[in-house]
């Protein structure tokens, strides 16, 4: 019987080779998300550069817009940051930011290295919003209808690939429809 | 001509190692000492014609011969002479021979360094480390050639290093770094010997040891200077990010420590041998594991090399095939455990036992944290980061935990501790240490709970592993005779548990009392960053050999006096097309100003990074404390005057399967 236990690192060793086999070659790819298709939930949350002003859902109307939550402590999102400074000021899109489990002060000095490419950013520190729109991590980019209405969700870094293959069609439609 | 002689001496290095994977184990396993013998020459003529390889390489460095592909994409004819020789090992081709002649040089170093071991053993051992080089050796010959050609249009120049790796820096950090991650294959193919013979006692403990020690002290200075290395060349001011690629090298370390710690009680006590093995199994799958994830691109990093399904495939079977086959043969020979010695709940076996817990948990959750989001990936929820709250929520309190055991343990003794008496001991120590934290607390100016736990857990491992000392070296010829009549694997220890002690103090101190402003500042502004007053005094351009810059000058003021003055640049290479930043840093002892600059934001006025980052150098004088510890240890007089006697304590120890013998003798 204590023979078999001796077995256990195998089997573990298996199951995990099992997971790397499965990681090479594949790309960040996309996520189906139960949220697509339906409104923003509800929030109400700080805004990070004015805690004495409440954001809520209605910054995500009016206006095709990304969702980019982002946090200082993610490394992917300081490589994503330029490709958001480009598509903010040479494409002209709206990006709200979603400060997800962050802090004032350390999210301020990532701005202030990187810029800020955000019209508007809810300040998450807890990951409430984050939760309810099924975030798992950062970075993730949201594309936001101007109802409001969830149209797409992105896992990973945004660059100019997934701009240009995926975002951008998809903005283009939302557009369209509204 | 040359490029060819390097790919001709790789693939006769392959073939020798092809021989010295069979050849000695089947002489060892007969019981024909000429087929044995074949050992260390075999692993002589590995070592030399890697060598050959990698001096081919090197040369076409040095020469800027742009026919070779590897060359034109990592170098360029204006780099200076240093950086061509440390841009050998700047991309994935030639790191990874790099990373070939040092498992060559490991294998060497057996072959030579073991002659007083039983012959079937080192056979064995010689022949486990050549089926690694064999891996190895595949790799690169079939996937990542570092002699290809561009034939017949040889670029006119290079493409120059990446920026980043044009620093001290990179010319030391990957070889530390490689040393240890394949030293710990030494310890590794020792286990699966002593599997295959089964004879798993002490005196395999005792050879396993210094290697392991050795392998682990190159290990943590590799992780210093790479920690060192991002603080002052990514520009960011931070000394540790929970990269995929920095958790790499965590891994092994944590298990790493944890068999340091298990091989001492194995080869004392003749207990935990299953465990102990297992241990130097697994520390060497994710020294390979950490290979694996750096360059097959299955994560993002800062430091990925570029990503090739091939390649990684191609390292996941050579992963797969050394782990699975290892832990096979581990489930089928280890023993079963039947405890002979008994020990008490406080015994020191108890200590190392709880220190074994706590380093594999802390493995286990860095492991989880890093791979989590290859798992989500197969199932199909993308990539991410899971980030430093995880890391930080979670490590901290294993850290403080295996602090405090530590200075409790230090005064343990083998198989029994009087629980009374330990805790008259620990008393003394506690008081220190509780009026050494406040008082450090309050210095450095408010209280936080986290941060008093850190600091109180350094300083009680320092006054522990002190007092211990002090203790142990009481002696009626005075002190210094005392002092000097410690071993030096006793000394290692003590040195160890003080790096250690260091580490969490500067860790616990910058993080949690560090400053940080970002400022925006045109020449003539001055900020405040702590007690330090900065001054913008002026900003102006120079030429560099390979780049422009543009530099900031700084003066830096503590009560109105200029204490010195600080000259951080952004660089731009035109070659690569990158800009750079370069921090400038006044490092002391106990504090670091550190300033950087940022974007300009306009015409004359920029955005400045200000960071006064008290205690940062401990964090890596700590590591290399820690690593002077183990090169001390591996000196001691016992590995080498009884190396005699190993052999009759092997037999003997083998007879009685037990370890008392041997551990008595030590």
């Amino acid at each position: 019987m204590k023979r078999l236990l001796l077995f256990l690192p195998l089997v573990i060793a298996v199951g995990v080779g099992i997971f790397l086999a499965a990681g090479i070659g594949k790309d960040p790819t996309k996520l189906e998300s139960a949220r697509i298709g339906k409104p923003v939930p509800a929030f109400s949350l700080e805004n990070l550069n004015d805690p004495t002003q409440l954001l809520d859902e209605s910054v995500l109307k009016g206006e095709v817009a990304l969702l980019n939550v982002w946090a200082e402590w993610c490394p992917s999102c300081w490589d994503e940051h330029e490709y958001l400074m480009w598509l903010s000021k040479e494409k002209g899109v709206r990006i709200v930011g979603l400060n997800y489990k962050d802090q004032r002060e350390t999210a301020f000095s990532f701005l202030g290295r990187l810029g800020n490419p955000y019209d508007e950013i809810i300040f998450d520190p807890k990951g409430s919003l984050g939760f309810d729109l099924g975030v798992y991590g950062a970075p993730e980019t949201f594309v936001i209808d101007a109802n409001g209405i969830v149209q797409y969700r992105h896992v990973g870094v945004v660059n100019k690939q997934v701009w240009e293959e995926v975002l951008q069609p998809v903005i283009q439609k939302a557009k369209g429809n509204s | 001509m040359y490029p060819e002689l390097g790919q001709v001496s790789l693939i006769l290095a392959l073939l020798l190692a092809l021989l010295l994977s069979v050849v000695p184990l089947a002489g060892a396993l007969t019981g024909r000492d000429s087929l044995q013998a074949f050992a260390r020459p075999l692993a002589s003529g590995m070592f030399v014609f890697t060598g050959l390889a990698f001096a081919i390489l090197t040369h076409a460095f040095m020469v800027d011969d742009f026919s070779v592909a590897y060359v034109a994409n990592n170098s360029n004819s204006m780099l200076p002479w240093f950086y061509k020789f440390s841009a050998v090992w700047g991309g994935h081709e030639g790191s990874l021979l790099l990373w070939i002649l040092m498992l060559t040089g490991w294998t060497l170093a057996v072959a030579v360094f073991s002659r007083k071991l039983p012959s079937t053993m080192v056979s064995q051992v010689l022949s486990v480390m050549g089926m690694v080089c064999v891996g190895f050796f595949l790799f690169i010959i079939l996937t990542s050639n570092p002699f290809d050609r561009l034939l017949p249009n040889i670029p006119a120049d290079g493409q120059d290093l990446n920026p980043l790796l044009q620093d001290f820096g990179l010319i030391v950090h990957p070889p530390m770094l490689y040393m240890g991650y394949v030293g710990f294959s030494v310890a590794f193919a020792f286990a699966l010997a002593a599997l295959i013979n089964g004879r798993l006692d002490a005196a395999w403990a005792r050879w396993s040891r210094p290697w392991t020690t050795v392998a682990w002290s190159f290990l943590t200075i590799g992780i210093a200077l790479g920690s060192w290395w991002a603080y002052y060349e990514l520009g960011w001011g931070g000394w540790w990010f929970w990269d995929p690629v920095e958790n790499a090298s965590l891994l092994p370390w944590l298990s790493g420590t944890a068999l340091m710690h298990s091989l001492a009680v194995t080869e004392k006590r003749g207990v935990f041998k299953s465990w102990t093995v297992l241990l130097a199994i697994v520390t060497f799958a994710l020294s390979l594991l950490g290979t694996f994830l750096v360059r097959s691109g299955v994560l993002t990093s800062v430091h990925a090399f570029a990503s090739d399904p091939e390649r990684g495939t191609f390292l996941l079977m050579l992963l797969g095939i050394t782990v699975i086959g290892s832990l096979a043969l581990y489930a089928f020979r280890a023993p079963v455990v039947h405890v002979r010695s008994r020990y008490g709940s406080l015994s020191r076996e108890i200590f190392l036992l709880l220190n074994n817990v706590l380093l594999v948990t802390a493995t286990l959750l860095v492991a989880i944290g890093t791979l989590y989001p290859l798992v989500l990936d197969y199932l199909d929820m993308g990539k991410l980061s899971i980030g430093e709250p995880f890391f930080n929520t979670t490590f901290s309190p294993l850290a403080v935990a295996t602090g405090l055991l530590l200075g409790a343990g230090v005064f343990s003794r083998w198989k029994k501790t009087d629980g009374g008496w330990l805790g008259r001991k620990l008393l003394w120590p506690l008081a220190v240490s509780l009026t050494a934290s406040v008082a450090v607390i309050l210095i450095y100016g408010g209280f936080k709970p986290w941060a008093f736990a850190g600091v109180f857990t350094a300083v009680w491992v320092a006054v522990a592993t002190l007092w211990d000392l002090w203790d142990k070296s009481a002696s009626r010829q005075g002190r210094l005779h005392g002092l000097k009549r410690q071993s030096r694997s006793y000394w290692g220890m003590v040195l160890g548990h003080l790096g250690v002690a260091m580490v969490m103090a500067g860790a616990t101190v910058v993080s949690n009392y560090g400053i940080e402003r970002d400022v925006r500042m045109v020449p003539g502004d001055s900020a405040m960053v702590g007690d330090y007053e900065i001054v913008f005094t002026d900003i102006g351009n120079r030429r560099g050999a390979n780049f422009t810059a543009q530099y900031g000058s700084f003066d830096v003021l503590l009560d109105g006096k200029k204490i010195t003055e600080l000259h951080p640049e952004k660089r731009n290479y035109p070659v690569g097309m990158s800009v750079m930043t370069e921090a400038d840093i006044d490092g002391g002892l106990f504090r670091d100003i550190f300033v950087a600059i940022g974007e300009r934001i306009s015409d004359d006025a920029w955005a400045i990074r200000l960071q006064y980052k008290p205690l940062i150098r401990w964090l890596w004088l700590g590591a290399l404390v820690m690593a002077i510890g183990g090169f001390l240890a591996i000196a001691d007089k016992r590995y080498r005057i009884r190396e005699k006697n190993q052999v009759k304590v092997a037999d003997r120890a083998a007879k009685t399967g037990s370890a008392q013998a041997a551990g008595a003798t030590s």
